[in-house]
Order: C-alpha cells, then structure tokens, then sequence
C-alpha cells in the first residue's frame, strides 16, 4: 500500500472508531519505506527495500483490553480489526491498573521530514557503498558497512477526539574499514533527517584514517584514565541511565534514583553543575513525532538533568494518578548541552590520556548503581601532551554513567548520534573525563 | 546482542501497548487454520519460474506465516495479552553470480512473480560490484516432505485465561516467599515455513517453541538496597507440556542450595524460590575479588558457551561478513587448518547439533533446504570445523553446507546462524556434589547474568543469578556482587572437570542478534556442570551519589 496523506490517514481512523462498540476505542496507523544496502569484503553482499503500512487498534471494555493490527484497508478489513480486538478485550482478564485513553492532546508539528531524503534510490545506495569501498581499496583496506533510509508516516487517533498526523525520514551509516592483514581498525558512525547533511566520502575517510592510525597498538595496563570519549562511545552507557527516569521504579525502590528510606531522588545533585540534559520533539538535529505512541500523550520540551541536578521524571498515566502527579510522554530524544571545542581540540588540551572512538557490547552488571560493562572498539589512542603519540589495545572498563558525569574535565561540541540499543535519537558531545576505569585488556582489533 | 527484542517486548508492559512487536493480531479461532499445501507450492511455482524467467540461475522461495502469542504480567496484575501475526513471501535468486532478494505480504500470483523479478533486478545490480561470484554447495532435492516441532500439547490450543492463572501464581508464590515485586511472562511462538527451490525441493515445517522468564526482585528501603532473582528454567523448543512439571524432571543443585529443571518446569515453584532468594541475597556476604576455582552449573554455562565458542565458529564472522557490527573472530582459518589449536583442554568436546530433542534450533531442514545434521566444532580441545552455509561449505573443503542458513522472517534474507553448539558430558562419573568436594578456594554459579565479550570474542566477563562460596570442599553460604573475566582460550584451557550425562541438561536464547539490518534467532546450548581452575573474578559492588 502506498504511503497515506493526512486525509486518507484520518478518514480510515475516523471509519475505525466508527466500528467499535467497546467503552473507548484507539487507532494508530504506520507506514514506512525502507531501502538498505550492507557490503563487506569490499564487495556489495545484501541490498533490498522493504514496504509495510499497518493499522492497530486498541479497544476497552471496562478495565478489559484487546489490540488487534491488519495491514488491508477495506470497509471489511477495518471491520474485521475492531471485532478482533473486541474479542480479545473479552478474553483478557481486568487490569487493576488500567488507565483510559487521554483526551485530547496540542501536537505542535515538528520538522521530521525531508524531500532530500526520501529522494532516495538505489543509485544513491549504491554510490554510497561504492564510495566507502572505492576510497579503503585505494589505502589497501577492507571494508564493511551498511546503509539505510526510512521515509515514513505515523497518525494516532482516538475515541475521545486525539488525532495526530506526522511524515518522517532519517537516513543512517556506518562503516568499518580494516587493515588486510587485520592489525589496524577504524569505524563511524552517522545519521540524519536531511540527506543534504550526509557526505559518504566524508564519513569513509574518517573510518580509513581511524584503521591506518590503529595498527601495532601498544598495550597499557588497565586502571583509572582521563578519556575522551567521542559521542558514540558514551550513547549506549548513557542511554541505559536514561531508561532509569522512571518515577514509579524510583519510589518502588528499585532504582538508581530511589531514596534511602523511601521516595525517590528528584531534585538532588547526582552530577557534576556542567552536565545538563534535557529531551525536546522540536531540536533541528533530532526531531521526533510530538507524540508518544504508547500512551498518545504530547511530548514537551523536558529537562532530565538541569546544572547536575535530577529536574524530572517519568510519570505513566496510573503512577501519575496514584501519587498525584502529572503523567508524562516518553521521551524520544536526548540532548546534553556541550561545549564549542571540536574533538582535536580537546586532545590538544590534554596532557596524558585516551582517546575512544567506540564503546561495544554494553551491558549492565549492577542496576543499584548502574554498573556498566563493555570494550573500546575501532580507534583507541594515547593521546600526550596535546597529541596523539600511539595506538593503543582495546580495554574493558566497568564504569556507572552517573561516575562519568560526575567526573567530566570538559565538553566538546555537541552531534548527533543515532540510538543503536537504546531508544532514543540523541545530541551529545565529546567529554573528556577523569579516572575512567578501565579493568583489563582486550586482545581484539 | 538480543536485548533490543527484549527491550521492544518489554517497554509494553510499561503502559498500555498498543501495537504487539512482531505483526498482525488473530483471533484465537483462526490460529489453527493454515493455508493448504498445495496452495503454497502453486505460490512458489510461481517464484520460482517468475525468476528463472528473469534470468536466475538459482532461486529459492520461504512462505511464511509467524504466529505469536505473549502474555505479561506483574505482580498479580495481566498487564498485555498480544496475539500477533505475520504472513508474506520472501525470494532470494542467484543471477550474474550474486545474490538478490526481495520480500512481499502481497501474497497473490502477481505480487509473488514481481518480487521474484524485483529479486532477480537487485542480483543483476549487485553482480557489477561483486568481487567473487556466489557458490553454492549441492542440495539434492527432496520432493515434497514435512517436518513439525514433536508437540504433545499445542499452546494454541490453551485457553488465554488458564496460561495468565499459571503466571499469575507463580507471582503470588514469589511474593508470598519474600519478593517485593514481581513478573512472569509467556512467549509462544509458531512459524510454519514452507521453503521452495529449483533444486527441487517443496519443504513444509511447523516449528513451536515457549519461553516463560521470571523475576523478583526484593527491596530493603531502610538501606536503598534492591536485588533481583530471575528464573532458573531454559526456552525450549515443545509443546505446553512443558508445564507439566514431573519431579523426575526436578535437579537439586550441589548442596541443595536449590532446584534446577530439565524436560518440564514447575513455574510456581521456581518463582516461589526466587522470592525468598531475591530477599536471602540482600544480605549476601559481597565477595573478595581474586582466583577462584569456578563451578559452574549449565543453566549459567550455557551462555558462556554461546559467547565463546558458538558466535566465534561462525563462518561468516571468521571471513569478516559480520565485521562492521557483530565482528570477527580469534579463530581465523590459519588456526583451524593447523588442525593444532589448543582452544580447550582436552576433555573439552563441542558438537554442532540441530536434532537435539527439545532444543531451541531444533528443525528439520534449514533456510537453504539442507537436512538438520550434527558434526564437530572443537574435538579434545582442537578446533576441527565452523557452522557453515551452502555458499561458505568450500571455503573449508566441504562437500555440502551444514544447514545453518536461517530468516526470522519472511521478510529477511536467510544467512548464516548458529545452531545448538553443546559441550559433551564428562566421560567419567562424577556428580555436582562430588565436584564441589574437590575445590578448595572456589564459587558455585546458577542462572544466566550479565554478559560481555569482546569483537574478537577473547576477552569476556560474566555474571550470574545465584552465586555460592566454596570453601574445602563445602558450600559455605550465598555470595553477591560477582563477576568473572578471562580470555576464551585460556579460559576453556583450564576447564578441569565435566560431570557426566547424568547432569547434562540445555539452556537457551530467544533472541540472539546478528546482522545488519539486525535479526534475531533462537538458540541452545548443552552442558553438564563443569569446573575451571584459576579464574579471575572481580568485585563489581560500586557506591554512587
């Protein structure tokens, strides 16, 4: 089915609603287009697109729930879904913690799309494979990577007069570039909504120079560094404390943010004064849909973490009313504010430390204090007197994200940084970071 | 690798989710009804001659149709039942030796036909940047043959209401034993896959597996401490008789420090167990970091096993296919070809096995169309053979591929993933308690915990569920904040004792990650309870704010 507009989107939601004999009645309808191509061995291995427009919709009787989603759009098949989800609210046992769908909600529209990218084709992909693997055969490199554009719609509606309708793009790469003799690795990362913002030869180039610079790493024994960690080597560890905000985790105690004693951590200074984080639909760099898909609710502009301080949390609907607080959208993006040095320049301000291009494999080893696990990957540095001296081998490091924030020297300037396990678009800057603990070596390249 | 899944599944249970993860909704009616045989093999008559038409010389066909079912709950709340479903046709073709794929839900003749074209279309574009041609392994083909999961009871079959009663008292057994809090869950998966090539084969499966994770978590709000237990019971490919738990299915741990399950899984009693040792391990003695001699029991090895050895035998990572995102591997062809490489000690034994009973990759043909097999990866501890696919069985002088080509959809090209890699039981007797008895200085692990390893997969670090301190032979009392870390070889060096087949029993993975765009596949891997000397283990117990 091709991409709907906004009249199509909300006629089939309005004929939806329109069907359901349940006490509420909830429509979200999806359609996204994405193209991908993946090499390696510097040679193209899969490339493919993909085209998929679903309806869901979400009925209640009572505290009783079902969801149903189809994927044809006839009188018959709208029909069919909101019997299928009546049924299976009949089915469902009651939810004692079952909250009404919200009423109706101001979604200010936020810019998520753009012509430039969803003029993508498959000579525009291809280019940009033949790019990567054209300028690493010249140094006598490997390469692997993968690229992917989305061009999508989202509409949400409801029974009690919610409708939203909103198109997006985003566009992301990343490559790998290999020495042949695998001594010397390098990778980057890059994603936008504008395809204008893409270069492929720019970010390759990065990658290649990271894989010439690696090779004959020296090793260093592990203990406690100045870092300076590029944005993507911190989106993960900080992504996993940003799934932490959760009120209802807090006050139940199970949580980095639960008080001793009892009640939660809202307001106190957990972080160094310079770090301030917040999330907002409408920053140019990361815009996301004004909503938020599981509960409909508008997003707003929200600081997570304000001059070191804990400025909010998330509230769901049924904590929200059963602690008297006001509920909230989940977020979908995270911006931390930097500083205006670019990454070189804050190498050069440093007397001894390392520099990481890439954190990998990031697990979670203790919730209580949001001990992390993970390696560096694909670049690490010896950086000495304002320079970079050698390579040096992959670390482990067990490090919290509220140490790292609590032990930052200084912030580079901010860029985006598309989420990869966690789920959020995010803007973060390069910090340089004192005592980072690194606990043993890797022999990996 | 399998968290995003994970993530996806259970960030509906923080609100009301309003669309389930993996496709369309069913009624409960309409789950036994599958589209006829026949039908599907005239739809994939279509493909194929639609794409030799077009100019393949290979092409193969996966109908699909993925029906779920998953149910949440919390404490003594159903938080979300989802029944989803997803049907469509995906065709991969060989032309101008490469490869080209293309997938559909527009299951009608046209629809198939253009997407057989459309494959052959991006195997033409693909073969200008090709730098070696695609070449694949001979599959005689089978004719018309079926194969289904042995299941005595089909979950499909199961009212909504008797399954959410069954984790509903599992959570009132974990907080009634000590748990503050609760969770228990059901994921039931169905995928009936029909696989067609022009080999000649018309391949018809009915795969069924469950997965019932549990957790407690216990808080002590007088010190801020909380401390989690998850469930001790392994993902299984067989039908919801599962649950009927046999006490011939029940095995005491060492020093009965509690109960592990094999071919059935008492839910309730398990969640009961972890209630009060969610609340036992809030004070747990924290433990002294250094070397210990570790125990290690196969519910938590299992996962060691998938880390270290199962990703790094994988062809495709060891040729550099996974290098931009999962890696590559410590054991590079020269290694293999010496026939000399000491990955293990030699009572160390590793089998590739897709006909383990029960088991998470259990089928009987792959995505390729080759029979499911069993053959060695690491044989008195030298590293013998990979997991390959058909266009990778040369590369190590094989004659035909060893079936690990798999899709988690039909929407997905099929490439290479791991099947069950199991390490054999000790071949002399000895017991989990009669193991124990010759440590001097070491720690008992159960349960599956956090897990890293790196892009080469030498240097990992594990934790675990439920850890034991050993002391001169004797299990002395529960340990907290354990972790351990070495390098794989080393680590598989000092494997110094395997109980025999007596304890020998599977855990597994539902979602493990690979691939870009990323995939998901199920997994198990076998063990007895095995002891390795001499292994770093450090404190992980941090202080913050």
């Amino acid at each position: 089915m091709k991409q709907l507009n906004q009249e199509q989107a909300k006629r089939i939601a309005d004929r939806v609603i329109g069907f359901s004999k349940a006490d509420e009645c909830s429509v979200s309808i999806e359609g996204n287009r994405t193209g991908n191509i993946r090499f390696a061995r510097n040679s193209v291995s899969t490339a493919g697109l993909t085209e998929d427009t679903q309806l869901a919709v979400r009925v209640a009787f009572g505290k009783r729930v079902g969801t149903a989603v189809v994927n044809e759009f006839d009188d018959k098949s709208l029909e069919k879904a909101v019997r299928r989800a009546e049924e299976l609210a009949r089915l469902a046992p009651e939810n004692p913690e079952f909250m009404p769908a919200v009423g109706k909600q101001e979604y200010l529209t936020t810019k998520t799309f753009m012509g430039s990218t969803a003029g993508i084709d498959p000579d525009y992909r291809a280019e940009v494979a033949a790019a990567a693997i054209g300028q690493a055969r010249a140094k006598k490199l490997v390469t692997a990577g993968f690229f992917t554009d989305n061009t999508r719609f989202s509409c949400v509606a409801n029974s009690n007069g919610v409708f939203g309708f909103q198109e997006f793009t985003d566009l992301s790469f990343t490559c790998t570039a290999r020495t042949e003799d695998g001594r010397g690795s390098g990778w980057v990362t890059r994603s936008a909504v504008d395809a204008r913002r893409f270069n492929a030869s720019e970010a390759a180039e990065v990658a290649i120079d990271k894989a010439l610079r690696s090779v004959d790493a020296k090793a260093l024994e592990p203990g406690r560094y100045t870092v300076i960690l590029e944005p993507a080597a911190t989106s993960e560890i900080l992504g996993n404390m940003f799934a932490s905000f959760s009120a209802r985790a807090a006050d139940e105690g199970r949580s980095f943010l639960a008080k001793k004693g009892g009640g939660n951590r809202l307001g106190e200074k957990l972080f160094d004064e310079q770090v301030n984080i917040w999330a907002d639909p409408w920053n140019p760099d990361v815009p996301v849909a004004p909503w938020d898909d599981n509960t409909m609710l508008a997003r707003k502009r929200t600081d997570l973490i304000k001059d070191g301080r804990v400025a909010s949390l998330g509230y769901s609907p049924f904590w929200a009313k059963k602690t008297g607080n006001q509920a909230t959208a989940n977020h979908g993006n995270m911006i931390m504010a930097g500083g205006t040095k670019s990454l070189e320049e804050l190498i050069a301000g440093t007397k001894k430390g390392i520099v990481v291009t890439r954190t990998w494999y990031i697990r979670m080893v203790d919730p209580q204090s949001l001990l992390i696990t993970g390696l560096t990957r694909d670049g690490t540095f010896y950086v000495e007197n304002g320079k970079i001296k050698y390579p040096v081998k992959n670390f482990r490091f067990n490090e919290s994200p509220v140490t790292i924030l609590n032990n930052i020297d200084e912030l580079g300037k901010p860029q985006i940084i598309g989420g990869d396990e966690v789920p959020f678009q995010m803007v973060l800057p390069p910090m340089k970071v004192r005592d980072f603990n690194f606990t043993s070596l890797s022999d990996a390249v | 690798m399998e968290r995003r899944k994970f993530l996806q599944i259970g960030a509906g249970t923080a609100g009301a989710m309003l669309i389930p993860v993996f496709g369309n909704a069913i009624a409960a009616d309409e789950l036994l009804n599958a589209m006829p045989r026949s039908a599907k093999k005239a739809l994939a008559d279509i493909a194929l001659n639609a794409a030799t038409q077009a100019g393949a010389s290979y092409c193969d066909v996966r109908i699909g149709r993925y029906l779920n079912q998953f149910i949440i709950t919390r404490d003594l709340n159903v938080e979300n039942i989802s029944n989803t479903e997803s049907s469509g046709v995906g065709v991969r073709v060989v032309a101008g030796g490469a490869y080209g794929f293309a997938s559909t839900n527009d299951m009608t003749p046209d629809g198939i036909a253009n997407a057989a074209r459309q494959a052959v279309a991006i195997a033409k574009a693909n073969a200008k940047l090709q730098s070696e041609q695609v070449r694949l392994a001979p599959v005689k083909g089978v004719g018309e043959v079926a194969w289904a999961t042995p299941v005595r009871k089909d979950w499909r079959g199961i009212p909504v209401k008797d399954k959410a009663d069954m984790l509903i008292a599992a959570n009132k057994a974990g907080l009634d034993a000590g748990a503050s809090f609760m969770t228990a869950s059901l994921f039931q998966i169905n995928q009936q896959k029909y696989f067609a090539s022009t080999d000649g084969s018309y391949i018809d499966q009915d795969i069924h597996r469950l997965w019932a994770p549990i957790n407690a978590t216990a808080v002590d709000k007088a010190s801020g401490k909380f401390r989690s237990r998850a469930g001790l019971s392994s993902p299984v490919s067989m039908g919801y008789e599962y649950f009927d738990a046999k006490a011939s299915d029940k095995v005491q741990a060492a020093g009965g420090v509690t109960t592990l399950y094999t071919g059935s899984y008492d839910i309730v009693e398990d969640a009961g167990l972890a209630g009060k040792q969610a609340r036992e391990k809030l004070g747990a003695k924290s433990v002294e970091p250094g070397k210990y001699d570790l125990v290690l029991s196969p519910e938590h090895l299992f996962l060691t096993i998938h880390e270290n050895v199962g990703h790094p035998t994988e062809l495709d990572r060891v040729l550099g296919y996974e290098a931009n995102y999962a890696g590559t591997s410590f054991a590079t062809l020269d290694k293999w070809e010496t026939r000399k490489f000491k990955y293990g000690s030699e009572r160390v034994n590793f089998v590739a096995d897709r006909t383990t009973p029960g088991s998470l990759g259990l089928i009987g043909y792959d995505d390729e169309g080759v029979r499911a097999k069993k053959w060695d990866i690491i044989r008195n501890g030298m590293l013998v053979n990979y997991q390959a696919t058909r266009d990778q069985a040369h590369i190590i002088g094989e004659k035909e591929s060893h079936g690990c080509s798999y899709a988690d959809s039909w929407s997905t090209i099929q490439f290479q993933r791991m099947p069950n890699v199991s390490l054999e039981p000790g071949k002399a007797r000895l017991t989990p308690d009669e193991m124990v008895k010759d440590v001097k200085k070491g720690i008992y692990v159960l349960g599956r915990g956090s897990y890293s390893i790196d892009q080469q997969r030498y240097n990992f670090q594990f934790g675990g569920t439920l850890f034991y301190e050993i002391r001169n032979g004797k299990i002395t009392g529960p340990l907290e904040d354990v972790a351990y870390q070495a390098n794989t070889q080393e680590f598989w060096n000092a494997c110094s004792a395997i109980c025999d087949e007596r304890d020998w029993r599977m855990g597994g993975s539902f979602f493990d990650g690979k691939g870009q765009p990323s995939q998901v596949s199920a997994v198990s891997h076998g063990s007895s309870t095995s002891r390795f000397n001499g292994i770093n283990v450090i404190n992980t117990a941090r202080k913050i704010g």
